[in-house]
Protein backbone atom coordinates (compact mmCIF):
# COMPACT_ATOMS: atom_id res chain seq x y z
CA UNK A 1 0.00 0.00 0.00
CA UNK A 2 3.04 2.34 0.74
CA UNK A 3 4.27 2.22 -2.48
CA UNK A 4 0.96 3.66 -3.91
CA UNK A 5 0.87 6.72 -1.66
CA UNK A 6 4.83 7.14 -1.25
CA UNK A 7 5.19 7.58 -5.19
CA UNK A 8 2.01 8.99 -6.06
CA UNK A 9 3.61 11.52 -8.21
CA UNK A 10 5.72 8.74 -10.12
CA UNK A 11 2.54 6.31 -10.67
CA UNK A 12 0.41 9.25 -11.86
CA UNK A 13 3.30 10.69 -14.30
CA UNK A 14 2.90 7.30 -15.37
CA UNK A 15 -0.35 6.80 -15.56
CA UNK A 16 -0.88 10.08 -17.27
CA UNK A 17 1.57 9.13 -20.07
CA UNK A 18 -0.38 6.01 -20.53
CA UNK A 19 -3.20 7.91 -21.16
CA UNK A 20 -1.87 10.05 -23.64
CA UNK A 21 0.31 7.74 -25.74
CA UNK A 22 -3.39 5.94 -25.81
CA UNK A 23 -5.37 8.80 -26.65
CA UNK A 24 -3.05 10.66 -29.20
CA UNK A 25 -1.95 7.34 -30.82
CA UNK A 26 -5.85 6.26 -31.21
CA UNK A 27 -6.88 9.65 -32.66
CA UNK A 28 -4.20 8.66 -35.52
CA UNK A 29 -5.53 5.26 -35.95
CA UNK A 30 -8.72 6.02 -36.38
CA UNK A 31 -8.02 8.11 -38.91
CA UNK A 32 -5.68 6.63 -40.36
CA UNK A 33 -7.61 3.30 -40.03
CA UNK A 34 -10.61 5.26 -42.10
CA UNK A 35 -8.33 6.50 -44.86
CA UNK A 36 -6.99 2.79 -45.43
CA UNK A 37 -10.49 1.47 -44.78
CA UNK A 38 -11.53 4.05 -47.91
CA UNK A 39 -9.30 3.22 -49.83
CA UNK A 40 -9.89 -0.18 -49.37
CA UNK A 41 -13.23 -0.05 -50.74
CA UNK A 42 -12.55 2.61 -53.11
CA UNK A 43 -13.32 1.66 -57.18
CA UNK A 44 -9.75 2.44 -57.95
CA UNK A 45 -7.46 -0.28 -57.93
CA UNK A 46 -4.34 0.96 -56.97
CA UNK A 47 -5.87 3.14 -54.23
CA UNK A 48 -7.27 -0.49 -52.74
CA UNK A 49 -4.07 -2.29 -53.54
CA UNK A 50 -2.50 0.77 -50.70
CA UNK A 51 -4.83 -0.26 -48.41
CA UNK A 52 -4.25 -4.11 -49.03
CA UNK A 53 -1.04 -4.10 -48.70
CA UNK A 54 -0.86 -1.39 -45.80
CA UNK A 55 -3.35 -3.86 -43.63
CA UNK A 56 -1.62 -6.99 -44.48
CA UNK A 57 1.67 -5.78 -43.75
CA UNK A 58 0.86 -3.89 -40.09
CA UNK A 59 -1.13 -6.83 -39.03
CA UNK A 60 1.83 -8.67 -39.60
CA UNK A 61 4.45 -7.02 -37.81
CA UNK A 62 5.73 -7.79 -34.58
CA UNK A 63 4.38 -4.26 -32.74
CA UNK A 64 8.35 -4.62 -31.10
CA UNK A 65 10.07 -4.60 -33.85
CA UNK A 66 7.57 -2.09 -35.37
CA UNK A 67 9.13 -0.23 -32.03
CA UNK A 68 12.60 -0.76 -32.72
CA UNK A 69 12.57 0.03 -36.77
CA UNK A 70 10.54 3.66 -35.90
CA UNK A 71 12.42 4.60 -32.58
CA UNK A 72 15.71 3.81 -33.53
CA UNK A 73 15.70 3.87 -37.21
CA UNK A 74 13.45 7.13 -38.22
CA UNK A 75 16.81 9.09 -36.54
CA UNK A 76 19.15 7.54 -39.23
CA UNK A 77 17.06 9.61 -41.63
CA UNK A 78 17.76 13.01 -39.73
CA UNK A 79 14.13 12.25 -38.44
CA UNK A 80 14.44 14.12 -34.73
CA UNK A 81 11.51 13.77 -32.78
CA UNK A 82 10.76 13.15 -29.18
CA UNK A 83 10.28 9.62 -28.30
CA UNK A 84 6.96 9.98 -27.14
CA UNK A 85 5.98 11.04 -30.53
CA UNK A 86 8.01 7.92 -32.67
CA UNK A 87 5.90 5.81 -30.10
CA UNK A 88 2.56 7.25 -31.10
CA UNK A 89 3.36 6.85 -34.47
CA UNK A 90 4.43 3.57 -34.27
CA UNK A 91 1.27 2.80 -32.44
CA UNK A 92 -1.13 4.34 -34.44
CA UNK A 93 0.30 2.79 -37.51
CA UNK A 94 0.42 -0.75 -35.98
CA UNK A 95 -3.49 -0.39 -34.58
CA UNK A 96 -4.69 1.47 -37.94
CA UNK A 97 -4.68 -1.35 -39.74
CA UNK A 98 -7.19 -3.31 -37.12
CA UNK A 99 -9.11 -0.66 -37.23
CA UNK A 100 -9.13 -0.34 -40.81
CA UNK A 101 -10.40 -4.02 -41.15
CA UNK A 102 -13.03 -3.10 -38.33
CA UNK A 103 -14.39 -0.22 -40.75
CA UNK A 104 -14.34 -1.97 -44.04
CA UNK A 105 -16.45 -5.29 -42.74
CA UNK A 106 -18.73 -2.78 -40.85
CA UNK A 107 -19.27 -0.94 -44.34
CA UNK A 108 -19.88 -4.89 -46.31
CA UNK A 109 -22.18 -5.70 -43.50
CA UNK A 110 -24.73 -3.21 -45.24
CA UNK A 111 -26.86 -4.36 -47.54
CA UNK A 112 -26.16 -4.06 -51.25
CA UNK A 113 -29.62 -2.82 -51.68
CA UNK A 114 -29.47 -0.20 -49.17
CA UNK A 115 -27.00 1.82 -51.67
CA UNK A 116 -29.03 0.82 -54.63
CA UNK A 117 -32.43 2.30 -52.81
CA UNK A 118 -30.45 5.36 -52.02
CA UNK A 119 -29.42 5.86 -55.62
CA UNK A 120 -32.56 5.13 -56.85
CA UNK A 121 -33.90 7.62 -55.01
CA UNK A 122 -31.48 10.12 -56.55
CA UNK A 123 -29.22 10.62 -53.96
CA UNK A 124 -25.54 11.91 -54.62
CA UNK A 125 -22.88 9.24 -54.16
CA UNK A 126 -22.05 12.32 -50.67
CA UNK A 127 -25.68 12.10 -49.81
CA UNK A 128 -25.58 7.80 -49.99
CA UNK A 129 -22.18 7.69 -48.23
CA UNK A 130 -23.42 9.99 -45.21
CA UNK A 131 -26.99 9.12 -44.59
CA UNK A 132 -27.42 5.70 -45.76
CA UNK A 133 -24.19 3.84 -45.47
CA UNK A 134 -22.04 5.24 -42.82
CA UNK A 135 -24.68 5.43 -40.11
CA UNK A 136 -25.43 1.77 -40.62
CA UNK A 137 -21.80 0.69 -40.41
CA UNK A 138 -21.12 3.08 -37.51
CA UNK A 139 -23.52 1.34 -35.41
CA UNK A 140 -22.04 -2.76 -36.44
CA UNK A 141 -18.15 -1.06 -35.86
CA UNK A 142 -18.71 0.02 -31.99
CA UNK A 143 -17.76 -3.15 -30.47
CA UNK A 144 -14.74 -4.48 -32.79
CA UNK A 145 -13.00 -0.59 -32.71
CA UNK A 146 -13.31 -0.45 -28.84
CA UNK A 147 -11.97 -4.26 -27.90
CA UNK A 148 -8.99 -2.74 -31.01
CA UNK A 149 -8.19 0.65 -28.80
CA UNK A 150 -8.39 -1.71 -25.73
CA UNK A 151 -5.81 -3.87 -26.97
CA UNK A 152 -3.90 -0.62 -28.45
CA UNK A 153 -3.81 0.88 -24.14
CA UNK A 154 -2.47 -2.59 -23.73
CA UNK A 155 0.28 -2.68 -26.17
CA UNK A 156 1.32 0.52 -25.12
CA UNK A 157 2.95 -0.88 -22.19
CA UNK A 158 5.64 -1.85 -25.01
CA UNK A 159 6.54 2.30 -25.26
CA UNK A 160 7.81 1.86 -21.97
CA UNK A 161 10.81 -0.43 -22.52
CA UNK A 162 11.79 2.08 -25.51
CA UNK A 163 12.61 4.83 -22.54
CA UNK A 164 9.01 6.67 -22.81
CA UNK A 165 7.24 7.50 -19.78
CA UNK A 166 4.44 5.32 -19.25
CA UNK A 167 3.31 3.35 -16.36
CA UNK A 168 4.93 -0.06 -16.79
CA UNK A 169 8.37 1.80 -17.18
CA UNK A 170 7.37 3.24 -12.85
CA UNK A 171 9.07 -0.34 -11.94
CA UNK A 172 12.58 0.53 -12.77
CA UNK A 173 12.55 3.72 -10.91
CA UNK A 174 10.51 2.08 -7.86
CA UNK A 175 12.86 -0.96 -7.95
CA UNK A 176 15.73 1.14 -7.90
CA UNK A 177 14.19 3.15 -4.40
CA UNK A 178 14.00 -0.29 -3.11
CA UNK A 179 10.62 -0.63 -2.94
CA UNK A 180 9.02 -4.43 -2.76
CA UNK A 181 8.82 -5.01 -6.50
CA UNK A 182 5.44 -7.29 -5.93
CA UNK A 183 3.46 -3.96 -4.97
CA UNK A 184 4.77 -1.79 -7.35
CA UNK A 185 3.93 -4.32 -10.20
CA UNK A 186 0.16 -4.70 -8.49
CA UNK A 187 -0.60 -1.02 -8.77
CA UNK A 188 0.73 -1.27 -12.24
CA UNK A 189 -1.62 -3.65 -12.82
CA UNK A 190 -4.44 -1.44 -11.25
CA UNK A 191 -3.50 1.36 -13.60
CA UNK A 192 -3.64 -0.81 -16.46
CA UNK A 193 -7.43 -2.02 -15.35
CA UNK A 194 -8.47 1.23 -14.95
CA UNK A 195 -7.66 2.63 -18.32
CA UNK A 196 -8.78 -1.05 -19.97
CA UNK A 197 -12.64 -0.83 -18.04
CA UNK A 198 -12.88 3.13 -18.66
CA UNK A 199 -12.40 2.43 -22.67
CA UNK A 200 -14.71 -0.51 -22.31
CA UNK A 201 -17.32 1.38 -20.39
CA UNK A 202 -17.31 4.04 -22.91
CA UNK A 203 -17.78 1.67 -25.78
CA UNK A 204 -20.65 0.01 -23.65
CA UNK A 205 -22.45 3.56 -23.26
CA UNK A 206 -21.90 3.96 -27.64
CA UNK A 207 -23.17 0.65 -27.88
CA UNK A 208 -25.94 1.01 -25.92
CA UNK A 209 -26.71 4.05 -27.33
CA UNK A 210 -26.20 3.51 -31.05
CA UNK A 211 -25.34 0.15 -31.22
CA UNK A 212 -27.69 -2.39 -33.37
CA UNK A 213 -30.51 -3.78 -31.59
CA UNK A 214 -30.15 -7.83 -31.80
CA UNK B 1 -10.88 -9.74 -51.98
CA UNK B 2 -10.25 -6.91 -54.53
CA UNK B 3 -12.68 -7.99 -56.86
CA UNK B 4 -15.16 -9.10 -54.74
CA UNK B 5 -15.49 -5.15 -52.80
CA UNK B 6 -16.67 -3.76 -56.39
CA UNK B 7 -19.34 -5.90 -57.30
CA UNK B 8 -20.70 -6.41 -53.85
CA UNK B 9 -20.60 -3.11 -51.71
CA UNK B 10 -23.36 -0.86 -50.93
CA UNK B 11 -21.13 2.00 -52.28
CA UNK B 12 -21.52 2.79 -55.53
CA UNK B 13 -23.01 0.78 -59.06
CA UNK B 14 -20.93 -0.92 -61.21
CA UNK B 15 -18.92 1.68 -63.52
CA UNK B 16 -19.98 2.75 -66.82
CA UNK B 17 -17.21 3.76 -69.54
CA UNK B 18 -17.32 7.28 -68.22
CA UNK B 19 -16.64 6.58 -65.02
CA UNK B 20 -14.31 3.89 -65.63
CA UNK B 21 -12.78 6.42 -67.41
CA UNK B 22 -12.37 8.48 -64.84
CA UNK B 23 -11.25 5.81 -62.10
CA UNK B 24 -8.55 5.17 -64.81
CA UNK B 25 -7.05 8.80 -64.30
CA UNK B 26 -7.59 8.65 -60.70
CA UNK B 27 -5.74 5.79 -60.96
CA UNK B 28 -2.85 6.80 -63.08
CA UNK B 29 -2.52 9.83 -60.30
CA UNK B 30 -2.52 7.85 -57.55
CA UNK B 31 -0.05 5.54 -59.00
CA UNK B 32 2.22 8.41 -59.69
CA UNK B 33 1.78 9.85 -56.04
CA UNK B 34 2.90 6.15 -54.65
CA UNK B 35 5.74 5.95 -57.18
CA UNK B 36 7.30 9.18 -56.33
CA UNK B 37 7.14 8.18 -52.52
CA UNK B 38 8.61 4.81 -53.03
CA UNK B 39 11.18 7.06 -55.09
CA UNK B 40 11.75 9.81 -51.80
CA UNK B 41 11.93 6.77 -49.52
CA UNK B 42 14.87 5.40 -52.13
CA UNK B 43 16.45 8.39 -52.28
CA UNK B 44 16.74 9.27 -48.57
CA UNK B 45 18.07 5.43 -48.04
CA UNK B 46 21.08 6.35 -51.13
CA UNK B 47 21.42 9.86 -49.45
CA UNK B 48 22.29 8.78 -45.93
CA UNK B 49 24.45 5.88 -47.48
CA UNK B 50 22.74 2.86 -46.09
CA UNK B 51 23.72 0.83 -49.58
CA UNK B 52 27.58 1.17 -49.13
CA UNK B 53 29.38 -2.14 -49.10
CA UNK B 54 30.76 -1.48 -45.31
CA UNK B 55 27.09 -1.83 -44.25
CA UNK B 56 26.38 -4.89 -46.10
CA UNK B 57 29.63 -7.21 -45.59
CA UNK B 58 28.65 -7.99 -41.88
CA UNK B 59 25.94 -10.36 -43.92
CA UNK B 60 28.25 -12.33 -46.10
CA UNK B 61 30.54 -13.21 -42.51
CA UNK B 62 29.62 -16.84 -41.57
CA UNK B 63 29.57 -16.27 -37.56
CA UNK B 64 27.16 -13.02 -38.38
CA UNK B 65 24.96 -15.47 -39.86
CA UNK B 66 24.90 -18.20 -37.34
CA UNK B 67 23.98 -15.64 -35.45
CA UNK B 68 20.65 -14.74 -37.14
CA UNK B 69 20.00 -18.43 -37.46
CA UNK B 70 20.18 -19.07 -33.84
CA UNK B 71 18.17 -15.78 -33.55
CA UNK B 72 15.67 -17.06 -35.48
CA UNK B 73 16.19 -20.77 -33.73
CA UNK B 74 14.91 -18.89 -30.28
CA UNK B 75 12.15 -17.27 -31.75
CA UNK B 76 10.84 -20.78 -32.71
CA UNK B 77 11.68 -22.58 -29.89
CA UNK B 78 9.69 -19.65 -27.69
CA UNK B 79 6.67 -19.90 -30.13
CA UNK B 80 6.44 -23.69 -30.06
CA UNK B 81 6.89 -23.73 -25.92
CA UNK B 82 4.26 -20.75 -26.14
CA UNK B 83 1.52 -22.37 -28.70
CA UNK B 84 1.51 -25.99 -27.36
CA UNK B 85 1.64 -24.70 -23.31
CA UNK B 86 -1.42 -21.89 -24.41
CA UNK B 87 -3.50 -24.29 -26.14
CA UNK B 88 -3.05 -26.55 -22.86
CA UNK B 89 -4.01 -23.89 -20.68
CA UNK B 90 -7.08 -22.92 -23.06
CA UNK B 91 -8.29 -26.38 -22.96
CA UNK B 92 -8.12 -26.27 -19.15
CA UNK B 93 -9.25 -22.74 -18.48
CA UNK B 94 -12.02 -24.01 -20.99
CA UNK B 95 -13.29 -26.71 -19.24
CA UNK B 96 -13.16 -24.87 -16.18
CA UNK B 97 -15.52 -22.36 -17.58
CA UNK B 98 -17.95 -24.93 -19.06
CA UNK B 99 -18.17 -26.80 -15.46
CA UNK B 100 -20.98 -27.46 -13.38
CA UNK B 101 -19.24 -26.68 -10.18
CA UNK B 102 -19.87 -23.25 -9.14
CA UNK B 103 -16.46 -22.48 -7.95
CA UNK B 104 -14.23 -23.84 -10.63
CA UNK B 105 -16.54 -21.79 -12.98
CA UNK B 106 -15.85 -19.06 -11.38
CA UNK B 107 -12.27 -19.45 -10.57
CA UNK B 108 -11.37 -19.85 -14.38
CA UNK B 109 -13.63 -16.93 -15.42
CA UNK B 110 -12.01 -15.00 -12.92
CA UNK B 111 -8.59 -15.78 -14.59
CA UNK B 112 -9.18 -15.04 -18.06
CA UNK B 113 -11.14 -12.26 -17.61
CA UNK B 114 -7.42 -10.83 -15.49
CA UNK B 115 -5.23 -12.14 -17.94
CA UNK B 116 -6.98 -10.83 -20.94
CA UNK B 117 -7.00 -7.85 -19.38
CA UNK B 118 -3.55 -7.61 -18.77
CA UNK B 119 -0.80 -6.19 -21.45
CA UNK B 120 1.37 -9.34 -21.58
CA UNK B 121 4.28 -6.90 -21.47
CA UNK B 122 3.20 -6.60 -17.69
CA UNK B 123 2.66 -9.85 -17.19
CA UNK B 124 6.59 -10.84 -18.66
CA UNK B 125 8.16 -8.37 -16.60
CA UNK B 126 6.25 -9.36 -13.59
CA UNK B 127 7.75 -12.96 -13.94
CA UNK B 128 11.04 -12.05 -15.33
CA UNK B 129 11.95 -9.28 -12.49
CA UNK B 130 9.63 -10.18 -9.58
CA UNK B 131 9.52 -13.62 -9.41
CA UNK B 132 13.59 -13.52 -11.36
CA UNK B 133 12.79 -16.31 -13.69
CA UNK B 134 15.42 -16.45 -16.62
CA UNK B 135 14.62 -14.73 -19.96
CA UNK B 136 12.86 -17.94 -22.21
CA UNK B 137 10.58 -18.92 -19.24
CA UNK B 138 9.41 -16.21 -18.54
CA UNK B 139 8.72 -14.79 -21.57
CA UNK B 140 6.50 -18.63 -22.53
CA UNK B 141 4.70 -18.20 -18.98
CA UNK B 142 3.61 -14.69 -20.01
CA UNK B 143 2.83 -15.61 -23.53
CA UNK B 144 0.77 -18.53 -22.26
CA UNK B 145 -0.92 -16.89 -19.93
CA UNK B 146 -2.76 -14.00 -22.03
CA UNK B 147 -3.06 -16.59 -25.09
CA UNK B 148 -4.35 -19.38 -23.08
CA UNK B 149 -6.54 -17.11 -21.59
CA UNK B 150 -8.25 -15.98 -24.93
CA UNK B 151 -7.94 -19.31 -26.45
CA UNK B 152 -10.40 -20.24 -23.20
CA UNK B 153 -12.95 -18.04 -24.57
CA UNK B 154 -12.62 -19.38 -28.27
CA UNK B 155 -12.52 -22.52 -27.13
CA UNK B 156 -16.09 -22.11 -24.92
CA UNK B 157 -17.69 -19.92 -27.36
CA UNK B 158 -17.18 -22.80 -29.94
CA UNK B 159 -18.17 -25.52 -27.78
CA UNK B 160 -21.29 -23.19 -27.36
CA UNK B 161 -21.98 -22.50 -30.67
CA UNK B 162 -22.67 -26.14 -31.39
CA UNK B 163 -25.92 -26.62 -33.00
CA UNK B 164 -28.12 -27.69 -29.75
CA UNK B 165 -29.44 -30.73 -30.85
CA UNK B 166 -26.04 -32.27 -31.39
CA UNK B 167 -25.39 -31.88 -27.51
CA UNK B 168 -29.53 -33.18 -26.78
CA UNK B 169 -29.35 -36.23 -28.90
CA UNK B 170 -25.70 -37.14 -27.39
CA UNK B 171 -27.68 -36.62 -24.13
CA UNK B 172 -30.55 -38.94 -25.08
CA UNK B 173 -28.15 -41.77 -26.26
CA UNK B 174 -27.16 -41.89 -22.17
CA UNK B 175 -23.96 -40.26 -22.72
CA UNK B 176 -22.33 -38.60 -20.23
CA UNK B 177 -21.53 -35.02 -19.60
CA UNK B 178 -17.31 -35.62 -20.51
CA UNK B 179 -18.65 -37.67 -23.21
CA UNK B 180 -20.79 -35.51 -24.94
CA UNK B 181 -18.25 -32.63 -24.58
CA UNK B 182 -15.62 -34.87 -25.84
CA UNK B 183 -16.54 -37.22 -28.58
CA UNK B 184 -19.90 -35.05 -30.21
CA UNK B 185 -18.82 -31.09 -29.32
CA UNK B 186 -14.96 -30.65 -29.27
CA UNK B 187 -14.66 -31.82 -32.59
CA UNK B 188 -17.10 -30.35 -34.08
CA UNK B 189 -16.15 -27.08 -32.28
CA UNK B 190 -12.59 -27.67 -33.08
CA UNK B 191 -13.10 -27.80 -36.78
CA UNK B 192 -14.80 -24.67 -36.67
CA UNK B 193 -12.25 -22.58 -34.31
CA UNK B 194 -9.35 -23.69 -36.35
CA UNK B 195 -8.62 -20.76 -38.16
CA UNK B 196 -9.44 -18.65 -34.87
CA UNK B 197 -7.38 -20.59 -33.32
CA UNK B 198 -4.41 -20.03 -35.79
CA UNK B 199 -4.89 -16.56 -36.08
CA UNK B 200 -4.28 -16.83 -32.40
CA UNK B 201 -1.62 -18.42 -32.53
CA UNK B 202 0.15 -15.99 -35.35
CA UNK B 203 -0.51 -12.92 -32.14
CA UNK B 204 1.82 -15.83 -29.97
CA UNK B 205 4.63 -15.78 -32.82
CA UNK B 206 4.29 -11.80 -33.07
CA UNK B 207 4.84 -11.59 -29.20
CA UNK B 208 7.88 -13.67 -28.87
CA UNK B 209 9.05 -10.44 -30.46
CA UNK B 210 8.75 -8.72 -26.87
CA UNK B 211 11.65 -11.19 -25.44
CA UNK B 212 13.98 -8.60 -27.42
CA UNK B 213 12.93 -6.57 -24.16
CA UNK B 214 13.80 -8.99 -21.16
CA UNK B 215 16.62 -9.84 -22.98
CA UNK B 216 16.11 -13.01 -24.45
CA UNK B 217 18.41 -14.04 -27.55
CA UNK B 218 15.77 -14.16 -30.27
CA UNK B 219 15.90 -12.91 -33.89
CA UNK B 220 15.56 -9.06 -32.77
CA UNK B 221 17.81 -9.31 -30.30
CA UNK B 222 20.36 -11.17 -32.69
CA UNK B 223 19.23 -8.02 -34.80
CA UNK B 224 20.49 -5.66 -32.29
CA UNK B 225 23.74 -6.95 -31.51
CA UNK B 226 24.65 -6.52 -35.50
CA UNK B 227 22.93 -2.75 -35.83
CA UNK B 228 25.09 -1.63 -32.48
CA UNK B 229 28.16 -2.65 -34.23
CA UNK B 230 30.79 0.08 -34.75
CA UNK B 231 33.15 -1.89 -36.45
CA UNK B 232 30.41 -1.74 -39.89
CA UNK B 233 29.57 1.52 -39.79
CA UNK B 234 26.10 0.92 -37.34
CA UNK B 235 24.35 -1.01 -39.87
CA UNK B 236 21.08 -0.09 -38.33
CA UNK B 237 18.71 -0.04 -41.57
CA UNK B 238 20.21 -2.86 -43.27
CA UNK B 239 19.35 -5.06 -40.24
CA UNK B 240 15.53 -3.84 -40.48
CA UNK B 241 15.83 -4.21 -43.96
CA UNK B 242 16.76 -8.24 -43.17
CA UNK B 243 14.95 -8.59 -40.36
CA UNK B 244 11.38 -7.72 -41.25
CA UNK B 245 10.81 -9.35 -43.87
CA UNK B 246 11.74 -12.56 -42.57
CA UNK B 247 9.44 -12.03 -38.98
CA UNK B 248 6.18 -10.68 -41.41
CA UNK B 249 7.02 -12.88 -44.07
CA UNK B 250 6.65 -15.58 -41.21
CA UNK B 251 3.43 -13.89 -39.58
CA UNK B 252 1.73 -13.59 -42.79
CA UNK B 253 2.70 -17.64 -44.15
CA UNK B 254 0.89 -18.55 -40.50
CA UNK B 255 -2.25 -15.96 -41.24
CA UNK B 256 -2.58 -17.30 -44.56
CA UNK B 257 -2.38 -20.57 -43.25
CA UNK B 258 -5.75 -19.41 -41.12
CA UNK B 259 -7.40 -17.72 -44.55
CA UNK B 260 -6.87 -20.94 -46.06
CA UNK B 261 -8.11 -23.30 -43.39
CA UNK B 262 -11.35 -21.06 -43.11
CA UNK B 263 -11.83 -21.15 -46.74
CA UNK B 264 -11.80 -24.68 -46.73
CA UNK B 265 -13.86 -25.18 -43.83
CA UNK B 266 -16.94 -23.40 -45.64
CA UNK B 267 -16.93 -26.11 -48.12
CA UNK B 268 -16.63 -29.20 -45.72
CA UNK B 269 -19.79 -30.99 -44.56
CA UNK B 270 -18.53 -31.78 -41.84
CA UNK B 271 -18.36 -28.38 -39.72
CA UNK B 272 -22.03 -27.67 -40.86
CA UNK B 273 -23.42 -28.46 -37.36
CA UNK B 274 -21.29 -25.58 -36.01
CA UNK B 275 -23.31 -23.25 -37.54
CA UNK B 276 -21.82 -19.64 -37.82
CA UNK B 277 -18.47 -19.58 -36.14
CA UNK B 278 -18.32 -16.06 -34.16
CA UNK B 279 -14.83 -15.99 -33.59
CA UNK B 280 -15.11 -12.55 -32.54
CA UNK B 281 -15.21 -11.97 -28.50
CA UNK B 282 -18.54 -10.80 -27.63
CA UNK B 283 -18.09 -8.51 -24.57
CA UNK B 284 -16.22 -5.32 -25.35
CA UNK B 285 -13.60 -5.99 -22.82
CA UNK B 286 -11.25 -8.47 -24.66
CA UNK B 287 -8.58 -7.49 -27.25
CA UNK B 288 -7.92 -10.46 -29.43
CA UNK B 289 -4.69 -8.55 -30.89
CA UNK B 290 -1.01 -8.86 -29.29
Amino acid sequence: MDVLTENWSLYGEGFLGTVELTVYASILALVLGFVMASFRVAPVGSLRMIGTVWVAVLRNTPLTLLFFAVLLGLPRFGLVLPFQVFAVLALGCYTSAFICEALRSGINTVPTGQGEAARSLGMSFGQTLGNVVLPQAFRSVIPPVGSTLIALAKNSAIAGAFSVTELLGTYKTLNELGYSIIWSFVWIAVGYLIITLAISALFNVLEKRWGVAR
Amino acid sequence: MTHSTTSATALYDIPGPVTRKRHFTYGVISTAVIVALLGWILYLLFDTDQFTSEKWTPFTYKGIQELLLRGLGNTLKAFAYAAVLSLALGALLAVGRLSDHGPVRWISTLLVEFFRAMPVLVMIFFIFVALKVQPLPALVAGLTLYNGSVLAEVFRTGINSVERGQREAAFALGMRKTQVTTHVLAPQAVRAMLPTIISQLVVALKDTSLGYLITYEEFLHAGKLIASNLDYDLPFIPVVMVISPIYIGMCMLLSWFATWVARRQRRNPKTEGTGVAAAEPGTVLPGRLG
